[in-house]
This record gives C-alpha cells, structure tokens and sequence, in this order.
C-alpha cells in the first residue's frame, strides 16, 4: 500500500503491522497527552510539586534527555568538523534521537512553567546574568540546527526526492551541513553547560554549588562532557535496540565500535575530572559552607552513599573501562550492558543534581523532604518516550536513515518489487512502549 | 531581546550575550538562506533530475 | 531598574527578631496573611503547599522533661544582598528579571506579572522564603470586600514571597514627598508582622540608620557583609555568605548552637 513511499532496496513490515504498533504507542501517547491538558488547564496542583520541590520529575526528565540526546552534538562534531568520516553510517540516526530528545525537552518545559503562555518572557525580559536564560537561548537556537539537520533526512524520501528542488535543497544541506554542525556543537557546549551552572550557581543550596572558573561553575564543563560521553552511548543502546526490534544489523561492526571507542574515552576522562570534583566538594567547598558530607547522605529514607556510589563507580567507571577495553567493547553484549550502565550514570546523575538538591534541608532546623511524582507528571513523562518511538517508527520506515542497511541486509533478487507486500514476519518493526534493553 | 529593546542597559555582560546569539541566529539564517538560494539557481540551471 | 526615585541615602531596611520574646503565637502570620492578600486553601493541613510568606518554626533542645526546652524561630524572606549588593541566591537565577533588588531599599521584590513560574528562585532559596502558587485564590464569600486594595492578588502559576510590605513603604513615602521630605521617620514605615506581634519580639527598620533601633541592636558591621556584632545576634546560614537583612536574638546557648549546627536538634517544623 505504502510501497512506492519506502526506501529502494531495504523491506519493511506490512502495513497492518506497522499501524498496529503505532496504535498500540500511540495510545500510550493519548494517555501522556491527556494529563499534559490536565497540567494546563488545571494548573500544576495537578503533581506532587511542592514548595519544597519545585523541580522535580520534569526537569529530571529535561536534563537526563539533553544528556542523552548528547549524541547529535558529538557525532556531528567527530563527523563534520574533527573529520570521522566513518560516522556517517549513524550520524542520521544521532540527528533523529536528538531531535526527538530536544522536541521532549522544549515540550516538558512548555508543560513545567506555570505561565505558559509567558514563556516567552524569557526571551523578552531576559535577565543575562541567569543560567537558565542562557539554557532557554542555546536549547531553542539549537533546536533549530536540529530541525535543519533533520530535513535534509526527510527530503530524502523516494517520493520527495523526485522532486527537483527538494533533491537539490536536501544536496546543498547536506554539502553545508559542516556549518551547521559546527554552530550546533558551540551552541551545545553553552547550553549542556548551563545546564550543569543552573545548579552549580546555587550558593544557597551548599550540595547543588560549586567553585567557579571565570562565570562558570565547575557542574558547567562536567555536564558539557558528560553530554559528549554518554551522549553517543544513547545513541548505540537506541541503535541496538532497533536492530533488535528489527532483526538486522543496521550499522556495520567497525562505525560502532568506533562511537564506543571515543564515548569510552570521553566517559573515562570525565569520570576522572568527576571524581576530583567530588572530593575537593566533599573536603573543602562543603564544609567551607558549614556542612560535612554525612549531612548530604544521611537520615533520610532514601539519599545514602550508595548514591555516590551507583553514579560514579558502577555507572561510570565501570562503563568507561569496558568500552575503552577493546576486548570487552567487541563483545554486542557487553557492549550493550556498558551503553546501559552508562545511560543509567548520567541520568542518575541529573537527579541527583535536581531531586537531591531540593531535598538536602539547608537550615539546621529544616526537614529533608521526600517526593514521588503523581500520575500525572509520570504520564507526561512517558509522552516523550511514545513519541520518540513514533517519530523513528515513522522515520525507520519512510527514510533512508541506515546507509548500510541495503548492504547489510541485501534482498532476494525477485523480492525486491514485492518487498512491502511481503508476508513474512522476519523484518518486524513493532517496538514495544518504553524503552527496555531487548532481550540480547 | 532586540537591539532596540530599551528595557536593560547595553554593558558588557548583554553585549557579549546577545551577541552571542544573533551571532548563531545569523549563521543559520544565512545558511538556510544560501541552501534555498543555491537549489532554486540548481533547479533552475535544470540539475536535480533523477538520480544526481 | 537600578535607581528607584531619589529619596536621600539608600536604605538597608531590616528585621531583628528577639527568640526570647516570640511566644510562638502567630500573629504575625495571621497580620501578614490579611495585609499581604496572601490566599489560602480550604484544607490547610498540607503544609507544604501552603502559602505562608513568614513561617513560625519551633525548635526544641530535643532533651525530655525537665530540661526541654523550646524557641519559636518567624522567618520571613531574609532579603539577602549576597556578597555584593543586589547578588541575592533568587535575584540572580531569575531567567525573567522577574524579581528585583531595590538597590535604594535593599528589598527585594517580585513582579507578579513578569514571572511566569519556573520556579528557579525557589531552588535557589535556602530559607524556603518562596511559595508557589500552585492554586487561583478563592476567596471565601464575602472575604475579598476584606482585601488590602494597595495590594494586588496573584493569580496561579506564580512565585510568591515576602516584601517588607513594600506597598506601606510606598506609601509612606508618598506621603513624605508631598510634605517635601526625603527621608522616613523610624515609625512612618514598618511592617505589619513588626505592628502585630505583642510580644514586641519584631524590630524593623533601616540597618544603615545610626538612629534607628535594628542598627542599634544588631551593629551590623557594613565593611564584612552586616555581620552583627552584637554578640547575642546572629544571622541564618552566616557561612553561606547571603548576607541577610533579618537577625535574630537569643540569649540561650543551646539555640544559637542550634543555628550553626545540624544534628542537634529533633528536627521538628511548627506550622501553625
């Protein structure tokens, strides 16, 4: 039915299972989108937000995905301006994850704010002294290098291609596409920095701050780096995931094992720079601001050392010295295991630097406070989730986002013309909602 | 956030900032522009028909 | 806005609470809720919701009988000026310069029609001095022909807090101008929590004033951030360097420890 619209030379599944996945996802997606009009007409009485955490869930959210989504600004770095041409196989995919990670992360501010409809008060009245001013900058310019990166992708379709100056506009994008690339990376450097500044400035919050180089707190350049490292991990567990799903091989052995071999570095040396933040937080800014360690990791019900622990050794070290073991980064499985370990690190990293900030009491006489999120911040969470899947169960099956795919996957002779038509169910394409590690 | 907005002083700190920004605006915007540009002239130089 | 009208000498309008003499009563609470237009939900018991812009905390030495003993703490916003004036924890996060350090009064305020509710400040702040509106107010029938006119009511989505009752500042300024005067009397201006409290446990006035009662008592010394230099004064969270307009008095040890050191007290909220 859908034939003429799919890429020449890969198959894909039939129609009827294609629509049944996106309605099994997309109910998934009404379930999100209903509790986001329930935040916006009710107001945010609507989650367990509270004085005490007025960031929670969201914003975690907000900054695990930016880390996550990491991988668009890296590989497009490595590829356009340091010149790994080899990247090319899966920058596509890095560009579609990323533009799917930063549209959920603009999404979930626009249901965060209290005001909607005065977010653009951030722009017009911007106080340019405030990290968040500079997030709301980079993060909407860079979305728009995103968008740019993206197009040319979808001007790829068979159909649209045929026309002539949708197939000369996506030729020039993609000969400029360096431009672009290098202007996302300086844009990232500055937001996924902020980022990172939005908690490293609290000097009122003695577990969120930092000592500052020049304007920038030291949370500045660790979670600028820590996007580049664990950032292309996301990308291959979201690629392995979908050759699973699939049941192909997508990206050839040697591109992989390259974006492991650089995320493994980078996730090594920040791991390093990490560790020394930490203890020169826990020796000397912490106490200097009147407060030992135990105070952050103690009486409490859920904040202790293995915190500390899980985030820095079992999610990072450890990664680390699996994907720059080259013995251990060859092995799909381990390799996968080390991608899983690592996205856990980074986002378990962003919570700590959001929900464990508001909940450390301040004033001797305060109280640590707990929070769970109601259902509907959790489904407004997951929204994200289902349209990512939507977007790359669309974009999987109308785009030539795998260059390899036709090489890796090369179709019987006589099959080809009858490709979409076909019933057999070796090439499924129906991805389960959420985003749990296949079976492998 | 323009140049004409009245509302803060121009000292450094929003020099460099805003600069910053309409320093990246302007290179995606005349980026989009020269590629829109350059595939109408392609097109109507009468490349682009099927297959390169 | 750097400069706000040009009466006299910027001012460093301040609090000095006696711990000795709160009784834990409330009333300022109860002044500051009816002055401030501050809303209120039909089920209070929920505190962590609560709008309540000057809180009464109650600490207890955490001995049983018959040593125990308890000090009721009110904690309005602090008004911090960081360590250069204007450098407060909230003022500087704002993405909107929705909130402001009023570099003629030290106060720092909120614009209720700018701030569009990212809530920021209220990470930033380490006294919980600001509370979000998480509820358009509704006003029990009746109830809003009993609103403070000088004061307008915020709607939902919006941060909230403290402001010296800036709107009797303005007022009494006014007032001053037109009888050709530059500055305020002590008495022209105070607040309504420091006018409730009949303990008298609440000073408030200008702490650059030589003349005024809060510069008296708590001899701040200007050259190290208003450190006080009464001995009995302290400030919260001294070491964090917020430098805050709102010192509190004590004569018990066991409290001014209690201020500096976490553990040891049972770590127990009054909310009344």
């Amino acid at each position: 039915m859908d034939s003429a619209l799919i890429p020449k030379g890969v198959k894909r599944c039939p129609i009827w299972q294609f629509a049944l996945g996106l309605g099994v996802v997309g109910a998934v997606l009404l379930w999100g989108v209903y509790a986001m009009i329930l935040c916006w007409f009710k107001g945010l009485n609507q989650t367990n937000m509270n004085d005490y955490y007025g960031f929670a869930l969201w914003i975690w959210a907000d900054l695990a995905v930016i880390a996550l989504g990491g991988g668009a600004f890296f590989t497009g770095l490595l590829k356009y301006v340091i010149g790994k041409d080899e990247l090319k196989n899966i920058i596509n995919y890095a560009v579609l994850i990323g533009f799917i990670c930063y549209s959920s992360a603009l999404l979930i501010l626009a249901i965060d704010v209290g005001q909607p409809l005065r977010s653009w008060f951030i722009f017009w009245h911007a106080n340019v002294h405030s990290m968040l001013t500079e997030v709301a900058f980079c993060l909407s310019c860079y979305f728009c290098v995103l968008t740019i990166e993206y197009i040319p992708l979808i001007l790829e379709n068979r159909q649209l291609d045929k026309v002539p100056f949708v197939h000369n506009l996506s030729h020039t994008m993609h000969e400029y596409m360096a431009v672009f690339a290098a202007t996302g990376a300086f844009l990232s450097f500055f937001h996924q920095g902020s980022l990172g500044g939005v908690a490293g400035v609290l000097f009122g919050r003695p577990f969120a701050y930092r000592e500052h180089l020049f304007i920038w707190p030291w949370t500045f350049f660790l979670f600028t780096w820590s996007a580049a490292a664990y950032g292309p991990c996301f990308t291959l567990l979201v690629t392995r995931i979908t050759e699973k799903i699939t049941r192909k091989q997508l990206v050839k052995d040697t591109t992989i094992q390259l974006l492991a071999k650089i995320a493994g570095w980078m996730m090594f040396t920040y791991i390093i720079a990490k560790i020394i933040d930490t203890v020169y937080w826990a020796t000397t800014t912490a106490p200097s601001l009147g407060f030992t360690l135990k105070d952050f990791y103690s009486n409490n019900p859920v904040y202790g050392y293995w915190i500390l622990f899980a985030e820095i050794v079992l999610c990072g070290v450890v990664p680390a010295l699996m994907l720059i073991t080259p013995k251990i980064r060859s092995n799909r499985l381990l390799l996968t295991l080390a991608t899983i370990l690592a996205v856990i690190g980074v986002s378990l990293n962003r919570w700590v630097m959001v929900l464990q900030v508001m909940a450390v009491p301040v004033m001797s006489f305060d109280i640590w406070a707990m929070y769970y999120p109601s259902w509907q911040e959790v489904a407004t969470t997951i929204l994200p989730v289902a349209y990512g899947i939507i977007l790359i169960m669309i974009s999987y099956r109308y785009l030539p986002i795998f260059p390899q795919e036709a090489e890796l996957n090369p179709l019987e002779p006589e099959a080809d013309m009858a490709a979409a038509a076909g019933t057999e169910e070796t090439t499924e394409e129906v991805p389960e909602p959420g985003l749990t590690p296949a079976e492998a | 956030m323009f140049p004409f907005n009245f509302e803060w002083m121009w000292d450094m700190s929003h020099i460099v900032f805003m600069g910053g920004l309409w320093y990246a605006l302007g290179i995606l915007g005349a980026g989009m522009t020269f590629c829109v540009v350059k595939a109408i002239l392609d097109t109507a130089n009468g490349k682009g028909g099927h297959h390169h | 806005m750097k400069h706000s009208g040009n009466f006299g000498k910027p001012k460093r309008y301040g609090m000095v609470i006696d711990l000795d003499k709160c009784t834990g009563c409330g009333a300022c609470m109860v002044a500051c809720m009816a002055e401030n237009n501050v809303p209120f939900k039909e089920d209070e018991s929920k505190k962590l919701d609560s709008i309540s812009w000057l809180q009464v905390y109650r600490l207890t030495n955490g001995k049983p009988y018959p040593d125990a003993e308890v000090c009721y703490l009110p904690r309005p916003c602090q008004h911090c000026a960081g360590k250069h004036e204007g450098h407060s924890p909230c003022v500087s996060v704002c993405p909107a310069t929705a909130t402001d350090y009023d570099q003629q009064t030290g106060i720092v305020s909120q614009i209720y029609t700018r701030c569009f509710g990212c809530r920021y400040c209220m990470g930033a702040c380490p006294y919980h001095a600001r509370h979000f509106n998480w509820w358009d107010p509704v006003w029990p029938k009746g109830m809003e022909k009993y609103l403070n006119p000088d004061v307008s009511a915020r709607m939902r989505g919006i941060v909230e807090k403290c402001n010296f009752c800036f709107q009797r500042y303005q007022k009494a300024t006014e007032k001053a101008h037109a009888e050709g005067r530059r500055d305020l009397e002590e008495n022209e201006y105070q607040t309504a929590c420091t006018q409730a409290c009949p303990a008298g446990a609440i000073i408030f006035g200008d702490l650059n004033n030589p003349k005024h009662a809060v510069h008296q008592i708590a001899k701040p010394n200007l050259k190290k951030g208003g450190q006080p230099q009464n001995p009995k004064a302290f400030r919260l969270l001294e070491e964090l360097e917020t430098n805050t307009k709102v010192y509190y008095l004590s004569s018990k040890q066991w409290v001014q420890d209690a201020i500096h050191k976490p553990h040891l007290l049972d770590q127990k909220e009054a909310h009344h």
